[in-house]
């Protein structure tokens, strides 16, 4: 009589299996001590060591952090802008042109995206050497310009869902009371929508983290990412040195996550109590 | 506005002289919907006025064209002799009361308040002092640091309406200020905002789908219809002196009969009506003339229930079909011969068993009514 539950139980045990087995298992081979990164030679440390020896890699993730730091703030600031721009002013001529080509990168294939901003960065630097003589190579500008393009989407998308939801009379109550158009913005629209703006940064900043496709299209000689550096690393075989930095970097991330779920859960949670205790107060 | 004088006049609503606000062949087309058509109103200073209407009716639309959130496609508003064609809503002399309150969630109930004030040209004394004096006025001077969420729906409405009357506006525009509140709460709302109303003795433009709030809160009101504004007056002259059908069916409840113009005399008709069988007297409105095909409209309270024949008045004989009671009355349909089925509504003024009562089901009653009570409606 109780099978239900128990086959339920099974197919979710597995399915998160599924999901972490192989995660643990490669934090768990990261302090390993044998060379081999798949048989267990004891526990050692000596690969997180070995990481934060190594120039290359700590150079590798310096210009992934810049990178990403740089283009989520772009993107944010872009993004918004969009979203406001596509949410709230009603009618303007080409609204629906302009809203598909926003969104349209969601579903384009990364490759596509990748070899055509390659060749428009091509037109660009041999247009540049032909007009004014300046060389330039790719690297750090050219990764952050394809970030923000791809990274911008999806800031726009949060921005303009968001603000969907939002009832419009509050700032037509902010307008009707003397405030501009800048002012509404700022005293309203922005701080109602300042959390959906900080998760469409963090999202910005977590997909310019770990892009190889575009990335491995935009970038030069000299500048390579972590996510590029772990890729070709791993083309030689997988060693506990990369399953020392994956477990750094899914640290880093799940703690990210954890503060993030736990600051939003306990906001929600005061506010619950506090309209609860309103209600009693008023009965 | 198709107004015709009422037949008695209870209370002018001819235009003043200068009046407040003054409305002016407004429209306003949404692509080819015509939310609002042809719009001519006059507001006197200091009055609540009330745009009366079901939903879509374009009561919402006209008040947004008065705040300045939407411009209307023909004719011109004026506000204390100003033109407010193409004046932003930040700069008109006017605030308004969302019906979603719109309370801005990430400010206090101060903040809120207050939030107007910052345009304003005055001290940070005077604007605290503003806000206190707002807040004593709604009676929320405790909850000043609370956040929206952390107070009642009543209260929401409260701070509402205290920051809208904060830059102490010249009209303050309220839609639908009751809806959401429950009818408790509501009909004691009705009368504290009547009261602020009085004291700060600002103009009020009041929108409502609700005949009842409309009636209590009003001095005067317009119903309107597809955009149109069927009949504007006091709400005595709009539901004692409606001037057309619509007006008459959508103020409380109403019996209507096919009737045609007999012959006047004075400013008395006699009327043809084949469904009460046979002629009925009613006062004479503007206009008539003998075999005209009008309507004529008794409300059910105006309506008394007799088992005798009354000596004078008009009367119908009919069979009680159905009896509602409600305690302070009683409601009774009545077949006519004709198969025309009559409300009456009649008060419960003496305590009675139900045996004692004027009539019970398939009894054979009168129904009789003063010609004063009768409304000749032609539109």
């Amino acid at each position: 009589m109780n099978r239900r539950p128990v086959f339920l139980m099974s197919v979710l045990a597995f399915g998160f299996a599924f999901f972490y087995v192989p995660i643990l298992s490669m934090i768990v081979f990261s302090f390993n001590n044998a060379r081999l990164a798949t048989v267990w030679g004891g526990f050692s440390t000596k690969w997180y060591a070995k990481l934060f020896s190594n120039d290359q890699v700590l150079e590798a993730a310096w210009l992934s952090v810049r990178i990403a730091l740089t283009s989520a703030t772009v993107a944010t600031i872009l993004g918004t802008m969009a979203g406001i721009a596509l949410a709230r002013f009603k009618r303007f001529r080409g609204r629906t042109f302009f809203s598909g080509l926003v969104t349209a990168p969601l579903i384009m294939p990364e490759v596509i995206t990748g070899i055509s901003t390659l060749i428009f960065f091509i037109l660009i630097s041999n247009l540049l050497e032909a007009a004014f003589g300046w060389k330039t190579q790719r690297g750090f500008t050219t990764i952050t310009i394809a970030h923000i393009t791809f990274s911008l989407t999806f800031v726009t998308a949060i921005i303009q869902s968001r603000l969907r939801d939002a009832d419009i009379a509050v700032e037509e109550a902010a307008m009707d009371l003397g405030s501009r158009p800048w002012q509404v913005m700022k005293d309203i629209t922005l701080p109602i929508i300042s959390p959906a703006i900080l998760s469409g940064w963090l999202l910005a900043f977590t997909i310019s983290l770990d892009d190889v496709v575009i990335t491995s299209f935009t970038t030069g000689p000299g500048s390579t990412t972590l996510p590029i550096l772990i890729w070709s690393k791993v083309k030689l075989g997988v060693t506990p040195d990369i399953n020392a930095l994956a477990t750094i970097t899914v640290c880093v991330v799940g703690l990210g996550v954890i503060i993030a779920g736990v600051v939003l859960s306990r906001a929600e949670r005061r506010r619950d109590l506090d309209a609860q205790m309103a209600y009693r107060a008023n009965e | 506005m198709r107004a015709t004088a009422p037949a008695e006049p209870v209370r002018t609503s001819a235009a003043d002289p200068a009046p407040f606000i003054r409305i002016d062949g407004v429209s306003k087309y949404f692509g080819t919907f015509r939310a609002v058509e042809n719009v001519s109103l006059e507001i006197r200073k200091g009055e609540i006025f009330a745009l009366l209407g079901g939903s879509g009716c374009g009561k919402t639309t006209l008040l947004r064209m008065l705040a300045g959130f939407e411009d209307p496609t023909k004719g011109r508003i004026f506000i204390d002799g100003q033109d407010m064609t193409g004046v932003p809503a930040y700069d008109r002399p006017v605030n308004m009361m969302f019906q979603s309150y719109a309370l801005f969630p990430h400010m206090s109930v101060e903040k809120n308040v207050g939030y107007g004030l910052k345009h304003e040209r005055m001290s940070d004394a005077e604007r605290k002092d503003r806000v206190r004096e707002m807040l004593e006025l709604v009676q929320l001077s405790q909850f000043a640091h609370r956040k929206p969420h952390q107070i009642s729906g009543g209260q929401r409405q409260r701070v509402a309406l205290a920051r809208a009357l904060a830059r102490q506006p010249k009209l303050l525009l309220l839609d639908e200020p009751l809806a959401a509140l429950d009818k408790k709460l509501r009909e004691h709302t009705q009368f504290e905002l009547m009261d602020i109303q009085h004291k700060t003795g600002t103009t009020f433009i009041v929108v409502t789908h609700d005949q009842e709030e409309a009636m209590i809160l009003s001095d005067r009101m317009a119903v309107m219809d597809k955009g149109e504004v069927r009949q504007v007056g006091s709400p005595t002259e709009i539901y004692e002196y409606p001037t057309n059908r619509f007006v008459a069916g959508f103020i409380g409840s109403i019996n209507f009969a096919e009737a045609t113009v007999a012959s006047i005399s004075g400013d008395l008709a006699e009327v043809e009506v084949p469904s009460f069988g046979g002629r009925m007297t009613a006062r004479a409105v503007p206009g008539l003339a003998p075999g005209q095909a009008l309507t004529l409209a008794v409300r059910p309270e105006k309506l008394a229930i007799s088992r005798e024949r009354p000596a004078a008045g008009n009367a119908v004989r009919g069979v009680v079909s159905d009896v509602g009671y409600f305690g302070k009355d009683s409601l009774y349909k009545v077949r006519l011969p004709s198969g025309a089925v009559l409300s009456a509504h009649s008060a419960n003024a003496r305590r009675a068993a139900e045996a004692e009562r004027v009539a019970t089901w398939e009894d054979e009653v009168w129904l009789c009514f003063d010609p004063t009570a009768a409304i000749l409606l032609t539109g």
